[in-house]
């Protein structure tokens, strides 16, 4: 599940359920819409309302990074749990994209 | 181990069976009595394990995923996957953090190491054509009141 909110050029996306590979095909396709639709500089992931997360979170950040970069914007990511923070530190993921509190 | 539970169950390779796979053990562990922590754990590398089956092993070819789970008196908890699949050439290397043969489904490449740190032990055998068998294990940590009785 997404819901979204702009505020200036900053795009807010607020996850929740379950993110794994099924669930990311979907939320990939519905964002990089919103993404291209609101001319966002900046896009942060909300993922305080997530139950779970498997690696396809790293894919996903990962892959919208790239495309935010291929803009001349950035990406952040807040709310992340342990488990969550684990995931992303394996992958290095925190070199590429701002943790906010 | 003297297994005191067992499980197996078989269900078609799809990605809506990857939440099924999860809910699945975590209801089958839960006389275990885990922590939120243990059982995000196994979730997150079963999770892991059956998406490579579904996605690389049979990539949209019809197929069958095989999971199997036991734990005994001491709290070892091992779960095997299974596919029929294409099998992987290269086991040591499709370990190594960021390999992936995908690059149009933006996976990260990080599976194995996911499920290398949230188990204790992870063991992949492969051969092409035929499959792969994925088998991962994790000590649970008893609590004083936890169910399961050394048999």
């Amino acid at each position: 599940m997404l819901c979204f909110e702009t505020k200036k050029n900053t795009l807010t996306v607020r996850l929740s359920g379950e993110l794994d590979h099924s669930a990311a095909k979907d939320i990939r396709r519905e964002l990089d819409a919103l993404i291209v639709q609101t001319d966002a500089r900046k896009l942060v992931f909300d993922l305080k309302g997530l139950d779970f997360m498997d690696s396809s979170g790293i894919g996903l950040v990962i892959g919208r990074y790239k495309l935010m970069k291929r803009r001349g914007g950035s990406v952040a990511v807040s709310g992340t749990d342990a488990h969550i923070d684990q995931i992303f530190k394996m992958a290095g993921l925190y070199q590429l994209v701002e943790r906010l509190a | 181990m003297s297994v005191i539970n067992e499980m197996r169950l078989e269900f078609t390779a799809t990605s809506e069976n990857e939440a099924f796979a999860r809910l699945a053990v975590s209801g089958f562990m839960l006389p275990l009595d885990p922590t939120m922590e243990e059982l995000a754990d196994v979730k997150t590398a079963v999770s892991e394990a059956v998406t490579n089956a579904i996605i690389h092993a049979y990539a949209g070819k019809p197929g069958m995923v095989h999971m199997s789970a036991a734990y005994d008196g001491t709290g070892e908890l091992t779960i095997q996957i299974v596919d029929h699949g294409c099998g992987i050439v290269d086991v040591q290397r499709a370990r190594q953090p960021f390999f992936t043969t995908s690059d149009s489904e933006e996976r990260s490449g990080m599976g194995f190491t996911v499920m290398e740190s949230f188990m204790d032990g992870v063991d992949v055998t492969s051969v092409p054509g035929e499959g792969t068998t994925v088998r991962m294990s994790k000590r649970i940590l008893l609590r004083d009141d936890a169910f399961p009785q050394q048999a």
